[in-house]
């Protein structure tokens, strides 16, 4: 009787895993369900191309495919010796060009709307790092609220030591919350390299460009997760960068905005305070392990040369106030990120001390959120 | 080399004064543009095995979600180098390699214009494809940038990078020296009574290629020596922070980047105005019109690079200027395919492989025009840029057009090149399995694109991963089937039916009035040509 059971949930199993199996084997043949009107928009306009596209690709081969068959020699067919015709030629010259005319009136109204970013209900920078994003809500509701967003796919999925999530891949640990049916208009730009925010059900991909600021917009129609990845190479972990984008009723985004405005009064008067060695290794950790393992890795031993390793390297054994200053400010025409911007004074001193007693570090100095205060100025 | 049996015998009905070295230098001192155009060849499909391998490691590494094979620093790596080496590696040399050895003999010249450069332009291209491939070996690796090489990502790379820089630097020396000797040849050494409108159609589109590489090469050498002194000597041209901008270098790439998508197309479009002509057994279509195709798009190649960077922010106006002039290429383009459509109709077709391939480059062209169509709409490109798309259509225009386009070459001209024919059989067998292969690597890659899948990633969300399964086993399968064309060409250098000196029935031109075959020195008198032996 037991074996029975064995082999009947065995079998669930397997009928189990091959639903799910079913389920992953998704065979996409089409742009994802629209969110956006503009995201309508692209769909019909790629459907009435695809229908020209394909009446006139039946009709070209079909006379190919017809000459092929018919005008073969091994059917005996005699070669006719015409070689011009120009009332066809002008014709299949001036025809072409009224239908693309025809379809150049959509997509030149499709794009003026696409490029309208006026009169948006909250504005939000969408801040590109190697290999992250960084979101400031700068005007609207919601205004000063600041987070980074990274992806929390853990590495063992990565790398096939543990079963891929459903959301594999397109997962952060922080989500861009916005309300449904406004306006948002999002600003981009990046710190280091050229990335791209695109976010597929909302139609909306724009570069984001270090030293420039440029804008799109999208106005979800539904609430909803909307998940999307960088579109443009941003070096080693460009595929690990996913944006994830939560659509949520006006009511329950107060309530978002209201929780991010405690958390952050919570973290801003953390400069004051003093940590322990054992407090700051423990957070420092964490921040180590989410911004700086990718390139210095989980022993400190780095990639050289590109990523050079912490692990008695000459910055983590010398002055604290150079590695402060590394770490604040990044390193010019490499891939070191100034992380000023994008962390505060407890994390920088958490990960700073970190770095100087990890591994075979043993700098034995403590380094505290004022340090790191002072150092900014 | 194999080739040099061929051109033993070849030269042993040469003519009296041919006193060149024999043995290897035989063909570093060579100035013959038969030997050169072999190296050529050989250079490019040596190239095109390198390039091939690597496109071969992205597909096992995307076969399956996760990471298993290569690291994305690495995978990286694969991705700029397969470019880098398929666009300047195989696909430009080998459409040199084909003008050198048939345009002196379309046009009745004894050589080309400047047979020592022509030696130089060939030797540079070893030196390149070296540095290219060693630079996967030094410190730090490849650049791993993408083929285009965009600043700040290409100021962060190693001494890969500065590699990539000066093999693309000897590439472009080589390439401009190249389309100097092909442009005078084609202007001033033509057979009395040849004039332009009577000239064979390859040298057509060759000519106007040419003028194509002699402006836009010096484009790209420029930039990338932009990068090389923003990365070492301390200028901002492409960083903000020191009043540069990184926009600067796409717009300069690719004001180099969308004629050189006709440089590679242009000579295709060539060949296959000879191909389907002869085996049609029919005179080609409305030359006139081709010619005039093949020059408005030369022209309008000009004026629609930022179509590249729809999602760079540029002004509205841009957009809609680029969107507008994209969509005119359509025109032209158009005019090509209905015309070898035309030439086709109501001859009498035989489907040799030459024959199999053009109609193959000619299905499959026009797929990558259409998606081509799709892509120059601006608000469809901004869902689509940098997608799988993208890459299904440039792979569609790129191998589709160009490869298929030089198998359909090497096929037709092999005969006259060896003295044998190659082996029909095995010639089919080629095509079908190229193209059935081919459709199953890279038609799923619409989808893939459609469906939201970026580009130039190492891994992927779980929804992609069927087609990508599929997209491998034929990347493999079309990869696999090259090997066979290298034994069909080995076989035919090696023996074989004996060629007569026009092996196919329809063919026309000078060509084929030497023997097969060609010897070593051909029309050192220029041939005297009647109305009749008009164009191709």
């Amino acid at each position: 009787m037991a074996t029975h059971n064995k082999t009947k949930s065995r079998l669930a199993g397997l009928a189990l895993l091959a639903w799910s199996g079913m389920a992953l084997a998704a065979w996409e043949l089409n742009f994802q369900a629209p969110a956006t009107k503009a995201a309508q928009t692209v769909i019909d306009l790629h459907d009435l191309m695809m229908i020209i596209i394909v009446i006139i690709f039946i009709g070209v081969f079909a006379v190919m495919f017809y000459s092929v068959f018919a005008h073969r020699k091994s059917r005996g067919h005699q070669a006719a010796q015409f070689h011009d015709n120009t009332l066809v030629e002008i014709a299949w010259t001036v025809i072409p060009l009224l239908i693309l005319i025809g379809m150049a009136w959509p997509a030149t109204k499709a794009v003026l709307n696409m490029r309208d970013t006026a009169q948006a209900d909250i504005t939000i920078k969408a801040t590109g790092y190697q290999w992250k994003w960084g979101y400031d809500y700068l005007k609207g509701e919601g205004e000063g609220i600041r987070f980074m967003s990274l992806m929390s796919t853990p590495p063992e999925q990565i790398r096939g030591a543990a079963a891929k999530g459903g959301n594999y891949l397109l997962e952060v640990d922080q989500h861009l919350v916005v309300p449904v049916g406004k306006k948002i208009r999002v600003l981009t730009t990046a710190t280091d390299v050229i990335h791209s925010w695109w976010v597929p059900a909302l139609a909306v991909k724009q570069d984001a460009i270090p030293g420039y600021v440029r804008d799109t917009w999208f106005k979800a129609e539904k609430e909803g997760i909307y998940r999307g990845q960088c579109a443009e190479l941003c070096g080693k972990d460009h595929a690990f960068m996913p944006i994830v984008v939560e659509v949520v009723s006006a009511e329950k985004y107060s309530q978002w905005v209201g929780a991010q405005k405690q958390q952050m009064a919570a973290t801003a008067d953390e400069g004051a305070k003093t940590y322990s060695l054992a407090e700051l290794m423990s957070r420092g950790e964490k921040v180590y392990a989410a911004n700086c393992v990718a390139c210095h890795q989980a022993n400190g031993k780095g990639l050289p040369p590109a990523f050079p390793a912490l692990d008695g390297s000459k910055i983590a054994k010398g002055s604290k106030a150079a590695h402060i200053d590394i770490v604040l400010n990044g390193k010019l025409n490499t891939a070191m990120a100034a992380y000023g911007g994008q962390l505060g004074d407890g994390d920088i001193a958490a990960v700073v001390t970190y770095e100087r007693n990890a591994w075979g570090n043993k700098a034995g100095d403590v380094v505290q959120p004022a340090e790191i205060r002072a150092a900014r100025k | 080399m194999e080739a040099t049996h061929a051109h033993g015998a070849g030269h042993a009905h040469g003519d009296g004064h041919s006193h060149h070295p024999k043995g290897v230098m035989r063909w570093i001192t060579t100035t013959n543009h038969k030997d050169i155009g072999t190296m050529y060849l050989w250079f490019s499909f040596a190239m095109f095995m390198v390039g091939g391998a690597m496109a071969l490691i992205i597909r096992a590494e995307l076969f399956q979600p996760g990471l298993q094979y290569v690291e994305p620093e690495f995978f990286n790596q694969m991705i700029t180098l397969h470019g880098l080496i398929m666009v300047f590696g195989a696909i430009m040399p080998a459409f040199v390699g084909f003008a050198n050895w048939m345009i002196p003999m379309m046009i009745g010249a004894p050589d080309m214009a400047f047979a020592r450069m022509n030696n130089w332009s060939f030797w540079l291209l070893p030196p390149a494809g070296i540095l290219l491939t060693a630079s996967m070996f030094v410190p730090g690796g490849a650049a791993g940038t993408g083929w285009t090489l965009y600043p700040p990502l290409s100021i962060q790379m190693g001494i890969g990078m500065d590699m990539a820089i000066f093999a693309v630097h000897i590439l472009g020396m080589s390439s401009i020296m190249g389309s100097i000797n092909i442009v005078t040849t084609i202007l001033n050494l033509r057979a009395p009574g040849m004039p332009l409108m009577r000239m064979p159609m390859f040298c057509w589109t060759w000519l106007i290629t040419g003028f194509l590489l002699i402006a836009v090469m010096p484009v790209l050498a420029g930039a990338v020596t932009m990068i090389l002194t923003d990365r070492h000597f301390g200028t901002s041209f492409f960083s903000a922070a020191g009043g540069g901008d990184p926009v600067l270098f796409q717009h300069i790439f690719w004001f180099f980047g969308h004629p050189e998508v006709y440089i590679i197309a242009l000579p295709a479009f060539g060949v296959v105005s000879h191909v389907i002509p002869a085996f049609a057994r029919k005179p080609i279509f409305g030359y006139t019109s081709m010619v005039y195709a093949i020059a408005s798009i030369a022209l309008i190649s000009f004026i629609v690079w930022a179509h590249h960077m729809y999602v760079v922010g540029m002004p509205v106006a841009g957009q809609l200027y680029f969107m507008y002039a994209t969509i005119l290429i359509a025109v032209p383009t158009g005019v090509k395919v209905f015309n070898w459509v035309a030439t086709m109709w109501r001859g009498s077709m035989t489907f040799e492989t030459p024959m199999l391939f053009a109609l193959g480059f000619l299905f499959l062209f026009t797929i990558g025009g259409f998606t081509g169509l799709v892509l120059s709409n601006t608000a469809i490109d901004v869902q689509l840029q940098d997608t799988y798309y993208v890459v299904a259509h440039f792979h569609y225009v790129m191998v589709a057009g160009a490869l298929f386009s030089a198998f359909a070459a090497v096929y037709y001209w092999l005969p006259k090149w060896t003295g044998h024919m190659y082996d029909e059989t095995l010639g089919q067998w080629h095509f079908w399995l190229s193209i059935i292969s081919f459709n199953i690597a890279f038609f799923p890659q619409h989808f893939l694109g459609l469906a939201g899948m970026p580009r130039r990633i190492p891994d992927y969300a779980l929804q992609f991963v069927d087609f990508n399964q599929v997209s491998t086993i034929g990347a493999f399968g079309f990869g696999l089937s090259q090997l066979l064309f290298l034994y069909v060409v080995l076989k035919a250098i090696r023996g074989g039916v004996k060629a007569a000196a026009k092996p196919w029935e329809g063919a026309t031109g000078l060509e084929w009035t030497v023997p097969s075959p060609a010897p070593y020195h051909t029309f050192e008198e220029p041939p005297v040509l009647t109305e009749a032996k008009g164009h191709a």
